[in-house]
């Protein structure tokens, strides 16, 4: 039988890896934020799914929390056709209102339930992976390999999808509909992560290992893998720290051991470091856009 | 337990015949009036300010900046901590204003020279730094930090947490807000014009000799102070305090000046409502006050006259039917002009021709009601209002034709259908300037007479 300690360690890690995976897909397609939004319209899920069922097993309070990240996700995409805010003020817009419902449904519950067990929802905010049951951890485990694998086996169309959306389309792939799968599998992987990192920090694990990984590669396939050490190596030393390092909170290492390799890989990768390079070189950037207009444009044609 | 406590030994109020009657009239204790007014108090002045800085950061697109700034003040608050174990209010505020600087600049320093897209950049500075200071605050023992107030707020607490101050007993979360707000107007009033062109065409403030840049980094630190002073109170749910008002207003509103006092409204609601729900169903003021920010703005993105979705449904249906009215005008129009004398229809075969189902009957009622159309037993004709209405259609729909046939190299087939959609959108004064641009304008190009202006009755 495995220790709590190493079973909690196989989650984060497992989990580390997969947000590596997904999070660099949504790096590229430029949501990042997404995450975030999902993470917090998480909230009010896991009390609805608390209200309802009067059940604490986590695997019940995230099945209600997946339902309302992808409705917030939804909501979001809802948002931006039908009304005239842009993207910046929606993001902000769902993420504050799920997550005050999401406060207030916890305060409410927990005042109703003051003298019982009640679920332990306030821990879902800022995670506290170290009292986890063994099964929990198992079922949290299955389901960040399953995202893994299905990113693993898509990883073509994914590919295409990220790079070049119109040509995907032309070719025949239904674009729509792998996009509503990527963001899913994103929705999945955040909520997975709810009850490690919280509601308040999981999307720093999307973004922040994908981000690192930038600096390291420009092929999408070594992104990947340096995105999935990444994360993974995150995960182990947060855990390890906090198990060593009493009453520290797992969550918040694990994000601040990230954020500690992508400092390291932003000064120091070979490939984009800030130690040997200045960013994007001023010389490509202009010789990108030249390729971009087409020299064929002058003022005659145009008028 | 601790509002119990403070309730015990404190000092007389001013006003407080006035607490008294009004507490007899809600049929509740004195203490629960004065706390719930200071809280509403407290609330609305939060609300104020967030809202006022909030319209120029959904204008500038910098809406995302509060939520990060929001969680970066925790690390401030952490630092300061670590490094002269103090729990001071004033170098608290400055070490929480200090980190919501290093966000900003961080941030935009990420992005520039990292080539980080901005809302990674945003998304990795901000989580960083809220992990780093729920580190801290977690092994900060036996010292009132309190992670709890960050996650949550409280504004019922802060609220109702008073202290004497010139005299008069006053929630003691003013000592903040109220600076923060005076902070805030003057610096909207000083630089009104400024931040008005550069919110809006920022382009064209830099070549008017602005410094953007420094506009920017000003409004950040606004925004940071505003974000600390709020954080008190309402904790991360400053976000929507910032968000949700301006987005309501900007909904109602293309006026800048409107646009802040509908925000600053709608604020001062969502607290106060916010606040009242939390006490009847027992819960957190704060979220609360989310929650009814909410259902604000969908109440906006629904009802808005101008950009509501009603509204919206509303003007495109009643085009719809007027489009398929004039359709059938059309029609009869050209029906008679074939024939040579005036033609009548069966209601029905008018309905077919405004378009299949429910549209056909709206259209028939669109025009009976203008008085367009003459019914004589089973069978209507146009009237002579209908006549002249009908004529200035045909007539813009040929004009178009024409003036599309002699400017653009387009088949004799393809002239139809671009006219045919145009039509409804050709009013006098467009008439006129086709018919003063066409060469010989009495026919069409499918040979067809162009009808002239109808006699005005």
């Amino acid at each position: 039988m495995l220790t709590q300690t190493t079973l909690v360690l196989l989650g984060t890690v497992l989990l580390g890896i997969t947000a590596g995976l997904v999070g660099t897909f949504a790096y590229l397609r430029r949501r990042a934020l997404a995450g975030d939004v999902i993470a917090h319209s998480a909230l009010p899920g896991l009390c609805f799914a608390f209200l309802i069922t009067e059940s604490r097993s986590v695997t019940v309070l995230l099945t209600g929390a997946l339902v309302t990240g992808v409705a917030g996700a939804f909501l979001m995409s809802v948002l931006r056709r039908v009304s005239r805010l842009r993207e910046d003020a929606i993001l902000g817009t769902v993420l504050s209102i799920a997550y005050g419902l999401g406060i207030a449904l916890t305060r409410s519950i927990q005042n109703e339930y003051r003298n019982e067990q009640g679920a332990d929802l306030e821990s879902f905010i800022i995670g506290r992976a170290a009292t986890m049951l063994t099964g929990d951890m198992i079922q949290i485990a299955i389901a960040s390999l399953a995202c893994s694998i299905t990113v693993l086996l898509l990883y073509k169309e994914f590919k295409l999808l990220s790079f070049d959306e119109s040509f995907c389309r032309v070719q025949g792939w239904p674009a729509t509909r792998l996009d509503l799968l990527l963001m899913f599998l994103t929705a999945v992987t955040v909520i997975v992560g709810l009850p490690a990192v919280g509601v308040v920090l999981t999307a720093a694990l999307l973004i922040i290992p994908s981000a690192a990984a930038r600096f390291w590669t420009d092929r999408l396939s070594q992104m990947m893998i340096v995105a999935a050490v990444i994360g993974g190596l995150a995960g182990a030393v947060g855990t390890g720290l906090s198990a060593r390092l009493d009453q520290m909170p797992t969550g918040p290492l694990i994000v601040l051991s990230a954020a500690g390799m992508f400092l390291a890989s932003w000064l120091f990768a070979p490939k984009h470091g800030r130690l040997w390079n200045r960013g994007l070189d001023d010389a490509d950037v202009a010789a990108s856009v030249a390729e971009v207009l087409p020299s064929d444009v002058s003022p005659e044609a145009s008028s | 337990m601790i509002r119990l406590l403070m309730v015990a030994n404190r000092p007389t109020v001013p006003l407080q015949s006035v607490w008294i009657g009004i507490a007899e009239w809600l049929d509740l204790s004195r203490l629960s009036v004065e706390n719930a007014a200071g809280t509403i108090v407290v609330g609305a002045l939060c609300a104020t300010t967030c809202a006022l800085v909030g319209c120029f950061l959904l204008l500038r697109r910098m809406s995302l900046l509060g939520d990060a700034l929001s969680h970066s003040v925790l690390a401030g608050v952490a630092a300061v901590y670590l490094l002269t174990g103090t729990i001071e209010p004033l170098p608290m505020f400055l070490g929480a204003l200090g980190a919501g600087i290093v966000t900003a600049v961080a941030t935009q320093f990420l992005h520039r020279s990292g080539s980080v897209p901005e809302d990674s950049s945003i998304g990795i500075v901000f989580t960083s730094l809220f992990a780093f200071g729920v580190v801290v605050v977690s092994q900060a023992r036996g010292v009132h930090l309190d992670l709890d107030c960050v996650l949550f707020g409280d504004l019922a607490f802060a609220g109702a947490r008073f202290e004497n101050r010139l005299g008069w007993l006053m929630p003691e979360a003013l000592g903040t807000l109220v600076p923060a707000l005076v902070v805030t107007s003057l610096f909207l009033i000083v630089l009104w014009k400024e931040l008005k062109l550069s919110s809006f065409d920022p382009t064209h403030a830099a070549t008017l000799g602005f410094s953007v840049s420094v506009i920017h980094y000003l409004m950040t630190t606004v925004v940071a102070m505003v974000t600390v002073s709020a954080m008190e109170v309402v904790g991360l749910l400053v976000v929507a305090l910032l968000t949700v008002p301006a987005c309501v207003a900007r909904m109602l509103t293309d006026r800048l000046g409107r646009m802040l006092w509908i925000a600053v409204l709608s604020g001062i609601s969502c607290t106060t409502l916010g606040y009242l729900l939390a006490l009847r169903w027992n819960s957190s003021a704060s979220g609360l006050t989310a929650v009814v920010a909410g259902a604000e703005l969908s109440l906006a993105i629904l009802m808005a006259p101008r950009y509501g979705l009603m509204g919206r449904l509303w003007r495109s249906t009643q085009l719809r039917i007027r489009i398929a009215a004039e359709d059938v005008l059309a029609g009869l129009f050209r029906q008679s002009e074939a024939a040579g004398a005036v033609v009548s229809a069966t209601a029905a075969s008018c309905r077919r021709l405004a378009g299949e189902g429910f549209r056909g009957h709206l259209a028939m009622s669109w025009l009976n009601r203008r008085g367009l159309l003459e019914t004589s037993g089973q069978r209507v004709q146009l009237s002579d209002k209908g006549h002249h209405y009908a004529q200035r259609l045909v007539r813009s729909h040929r004009l178009w034709e024409s003036w599309l046939d002699q400017n653009f190299d387009l088949a004799t087939d393809h002239l139809h259908d671009p006219a045919e959609a145009m039509e409804h959108f050709i009013g006098p004064g467009m008439r006129q300037q086709l018919e003063a641009e066409l060469d010989q304008s009495h026919a069409d190009p499918h040979g067809r007479q162009i009808p002239g202006p109808p006699a005005e009755s």
